[in-house]
């Protein structure tokens, strides 16, 4: 690998890793549910990133791109399940914040 | 390379302001900015059909989604978001050391210097690759866009009345 290519992918592999820090801390530390569906979209973010780059360096645009239409396909389908989850957790609970979610234990 | 690097520090700061950010909505508004940078980004590195597909359903449905989302769920009151902000400033206060933390050290250790990267030999274009050579993934596709579908008709349903 050239050095140039090894400081392109250096550098996006960094920033990915941010994402990816923001993301697990945001999963980790928030308690409101429509918060944590934002941790999981930064991580499939970070991890699209991550694809792109990769086809870029090893010129495989083609492959890397049909599998991030793919991501965000899935992305979408379980954003809208996540939203609907929350939204009806707000009508039985009237809260959005997990650790009212004790009732669904046992 | 000079702006591709303004621009993930763009993302970065996008990331940190929805991840650390007090409202709910500006946080969505914030993950919109994050999905039209990245967006920018994949466009710069000759991806354009991700980039419009990442600018068209990230950047914009998945926010009207979010929004309404949003819109449906009752807002705190003045004094329950003071002391929210006050707990999320407190919970938050690693984040930015970790975020330099994790950054340099994946920077720098991340990627081996003999790193070799495989090079598989298949057909560049998108739309080759996705109809031809990825059926299965389409077929997945279809197949999780109904489910989703589903999902949302059993989540919404109204309540029956008695």
């Amino acid at each position: 690998m050239s050095p140039d290519t090894w400081h392109i992918l250096s550098v996006f592999v960094a920033f990915v890793a941010v994402l990816f820090v923001c993301g697990i801390y945001s999963i980790l530390v928030t308690r409101n549910l429509l918060r944590t569906v934002i941790g999981i979209e930064i991580l499939i973010k970070g991890v699209t990133l991550l694809l792109i780059v990769v086809g870029y360096i090893t010129n495989q645009t083609g492959l890397t791109q049909s599998l991030v239409i793919t991501i965000i396909v899935i992305e979408v389908v379980v954003m809208v399940i996540a939203g609907g989850i929350a939204l009806s957790m707000f009508r039985n609970i009237d809260s959005i914040d997990t650790r009212n979610l004790t009732k669904l234990k046992g | 390379m000079t702006i591709n690097i303004i621009l993930l520090i763009a993302m970065t700061i996008a990331t940190l302001w929805t991840v650390m950010g007090r409202s709910l909505l500006k946080a969505t508004l914030g993950l919109a900015v994050t999905s039209v940078v990245i967006s920018v980004l994949m466009f710069r590195l000759d991806s354009p059909m991700a980039a419009v597909f990442e600018l068209s359903v990230c950047a914009g449905l998945i926010t009207i989604i979010f929004v309404s989302a949003i819109s449906l769920v009752k807002p705190l009151t003045h004094k329950e978001a003071i002391v929210v902000s006050k707990d999320r400033m407190k919970r938050f206060r690693y984040l930015p050391l970790l975020v330099i933390l994790f950054g340099v050290i994946a920077g720098f250790f991340g990627i081996p210097n003999d790193f070799k990267p495989i090079y598989v030999a298949l057909a560049n274009d998108v739309r080759t690759v996705l109809w031809s050579l990825r059926q299965f993934d389409m077929f997945g596709q279809i197949v999780i866009i109904i489910a989703g579908a589903l999902g949302v008709v059993v989540l919404f349903r109204e309540k029956e009345k008695r």
